[in-house]
């Protein structure tokens, strides 16, 4: 009985079922859409923090920044001296070329001491330290400098006299100079596995070891030297040191690159740029994630002069067209979704109350005949979560195909981290520009080192169709469903069954 | 079978209406009564007493055992599950039903199993004539017909008291007839008590016993 009254009562009010299906159907496909591009959001804030700071990375400690000018690490005075004898002379050029390895921007460096008293501390399950640096090649050529045309004559005619300058990049006397800025990590070749590399994997070649400290052997990031033209084997000169190279690496995660652009021993990063026993960043994995609140207060007070930060301080920091997205996302697609549902339970309620109310000698007959309270509300409430789950079913596939196409549109977003530390530089750019808050150039960027400074990750975004958003889907349904027909119910079982009698009118 | 002790119902709203003065009225069982009296009268009301549709504000109702004005909805729905049938003048099928589900669904209260409710209704729509219309519409079916429906269906569970208002209100007078036949019918075959609420002389005259309701208040009319 009850499925054939609820089947022709149903059937009898298409239009009405139709109505109430279609608008429960499109609320609950936005909230699944919705659902389904944070996490995707969530995914590739997560995807672009792992590039930076490795797997399973729990706290990072950098030394507390201070003002530009203050910093006392930031390396030596940036000027590039050449002297007389330098650089190779050939048809009448002088080449010259200077590698300096400096501190990175934005980056302050702190004793190296700071890795064993975070490892001595009780839930720390691994820690290892790293050295960001940025390696500034200045290069260029200059005309040759002729000992006998400069001569005892003084040039007074401007249209005849000497020679013309010959020789520079132009045959001409002219003067061409590149500045080509590439980041480097120092790490420990023997060190844990924690830390940025642990989220990339040998591409060519081989990684970093253990009896590599040291040596001059560099690893690449893979995207890197494919645009800088260098291979395993090549040379890479850093510091005015030549690197032999000896492996690429390239992120688990297909679309982001690796935190650096090339990774060389902690031991001769730090010699070469002149920091002896200093580090930048201290990676921290705790030994489980209830314990990373405690690690964190126990480095903070061991090491005063630092500032540990966890992932979500991190997360907080992932800027640019990423950073926005996920803030609309979340903010815009939370209330529209909001909304709509409203509406269409709304909707749903209504066209339930209204279908009692038209009903009202109906109900009120089949309470004169005995139907007790309960089977009528039973009826009502049953007509409408049917009504929902019909909803829902046609929800589910509308959402699929919404999340389906937005994974085919294959939106890129870019994301960065920490940047807008210090003026200038890459990382800074990427903070000013994506206006997430960060005044240009200011110091609103997050305390990270170089290395999180400089990198921008483009990430692909994937709306990832999870047990949770069909859960929510069916569950909306039912919710939906239910509440029109308590509603409705309610409004039934108050009739009069004398309402029967009630003249035709 | 009917045992009213002094009833009064009272409508509040704006203004209270007495619809029931100090009722007290015995009806044995199997008898055949017509209730009479100007529009206004207090006979509908006086009818959901009699159908334990609706409580009086004072005085007693009882059934056979059961005092209706004691007992709370639940109860009340039982007992009109089981032992009453209804008939309405707007016939009040359920128009989305066929006359074979309207008939099944006077049985759907009683617990009584898929197989042996189609079997039932069944009967119950050949006893009125309707045995070919069973899978029609109430809105495929003429008033006289949509009546049989609604009397297959208050006489499907067999009930010791069938209650009807205006039965033959919308209906011409052949039909009328017809239908009137059929109610006595059944009646005398099983010994029930009919009530009928009439403003038709001619239906009332068929009856063994008039009431007459003016303003609430009831006068025996004439008993043959
Ligand atoms: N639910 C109600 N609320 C308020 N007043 C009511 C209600 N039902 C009936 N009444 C009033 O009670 C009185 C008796 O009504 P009732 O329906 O019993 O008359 P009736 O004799 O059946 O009339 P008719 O012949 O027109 O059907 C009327 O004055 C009516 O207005
Ligand atoms: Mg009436």
């Amino acid at each position: 009985m009850f499925f054939t009254f609820l089947r022709r009562e149903l059937a009898g009010r298409r239009r009405q079922t139709a109505i109430v299906a279609i608008g429960m159907a499109l609320a609950i496909a936005l909230v699944m859409i919705v659902n389904a591009v944070s996490t995707g959001m969530r995914d590739a804030q997560a995807e672009v923090l792992q590039s930076v700071y490795g797997v399973g990375t729990d706290l990072t400690v950098t030394a507390t920044p201070t003002a530009p000018g203050e910093g006392g690490a930031a390396g030596g005075p940036q000027r590039f001296e050449f002297d007389a004898g330098a650089g190779q002379t050939a048809d009448g050029s002088t080449a010259l070329s200077q590698s300096r390895l400096t501190s990175g921007p934005g980056s302050q460096t702190f004793d190296a001491a700071a890795l064993d008293t975070v490892q001595a501390i009780d839930g720390v399950e691994a820690a290892a330290a790293t050295l960001a640096l940025e390696n500034v090649t200045f290069s260029g050529e200059l005309p040759a400098m002729s000992q006998d045309q400069g001569g005892t004559e003084v040039q007074t005619a401007p249209d005849g006299g000497g020679a013309p300058p010959q020789g520079g990049f132009d045959g001409a006397g002219g003067s061409a100079f590149d500045v080509d800025r590439v980041t480097v990590l120092g790490i420990d070749p023997a060190g844990a596995a924690v830390g940025p590399l642990s989220a990339a994997a040998v591409d060519e070649g081989r990684g970093l070891e253990a009896s590599d400290a040291g040596q001059a052997v560099a690893v690449l990031d893979a995207s890197y030297a494919a645009i800088a033209g260098l291979a395993v084997g090549d040379a890479i000169e850093l510091g005015g040191t030549e690197f032999e190279i000896v492996g690429t690496v390239a992120s688990t995660s297909a679309d982001a690159t690796t935190a650096s652009n090339a990774y060389v021993p902690l031991d001769l990063a730090q010699s070469l740029s002149g920091q002896e026993g200093k580090v930048s960043d201290v990676y921290v994995q705790a030994a489980s994630a209830d314990r990373i609140d405690a690690v964190q207060a126990s480095i903070e007070e061991a090491l005063p002069e630092t500032s540990v930060s966890t992932q979500s301080d991190l997360a907080a920091q992932v800027s640019g067209s990423l950073g926005s997205a996920s803030a609309l996302i979340s903010n815009l697609g939370l209330w529209v979704s909001i909304a709509v549902l409203a509406a269409a339970f709304l909707t749903a309620i209504l066209f339930t109350i209204q279908g009692v109310t038209r009903r009202t000698r109906e109900f009120g007959t089949l309470k004169a005949i005995g139907w007790r309270n309960r089977r009528i509300v039973g009826q009502v409430a049953g007509e409408s979560l049917v009504q929902g789950l019909i909803g829902g079913a046609a929800g589910l596939v509308v959402g699929l195909a919404g999340i389906w196409v937005v994974n085919l549109l294959g939106l890129t977003l870019g994301g960065s981290t920490g940047g807008g530390f210090t003026a200038g530089g890459p990382g800074a750019m990427q903070g000013a520009d994506a206006s997430a808050g960060a005044p240009p150039g200011g110091m609103a960027g997050g305390p990270f080192g170089a290395a999180a400074s400089q990198t921008a990750t483009e990430v692909v975004l994937s709306a990832p169709v999870t047990l949770s958003v069909i859960a929510i889907a069916v569950g909306l349904a039912v919710l939906g469903g239910m509440l029109a027909g308590v509603i409705g119910g309610w409004r039934a079982a108050r009739l009069r069954p004398a309402e029967a009698l009630r003249s035709v009118a | 079978m009917y045992r009213l002790d002094h009833v009064t119902k009272q409508y509040q709203g704006k203004r209270t209406v007495t619809a029931l003065k100090d009722v007290t009225l015995e009806i044995p069982a199997g008898q055949h009564v017509a209730i009479q009296g100007p529009t206004g009268g207090g006979k509908s009301t006086l009818l959901q007493m009699l159908g334990a549709l609706d409580r009086p504000t004072s005085g007693r109702v009882v059934l056979g055992e059961a005092e209706l004005s004691h007992l709370p909805d639940a109860k009340l729905a039982g007992v009109r599950a089981a032992q009453l049938g209804f008939v309405f003048q707007g016939f009040n099928l359920i128009p989305t039903l066929t006359a074979q589900e309207n008939v099944e669904a006077a049985l759907a209260p009683l617990g009584v199993a898929a197989a042996e409710r189609t079997r039932r209704a069944g009967e119950a729509l050949a006893a009125v004539g309707l045995a070919d219309r069973a899978g029609h519409m109430p809105g495929e079916l003429s008033g006289g017909q949509q009546q049989r429906v609604a009397i297959a269906r208050a006489l499907v569970k067999e009930p010791e008291v069938l209650l009807a208002d205006e039965p033959t209100g919308a209906l011409d007078e052949a039909t009328r007839d017809e239908i009137l036949e059929l109610l006595e019918g059944i009646r005398r075959d099983r010994g029930l008590t009919l009530v009928i609420v009439t403003h038709d002389s001619a239906v009332a005259r068929r009856a063994e016993r008039r009431l007459h309701l003016r303003d609430g208040v009831v006068t025996e009319g004439v008993i043959r």
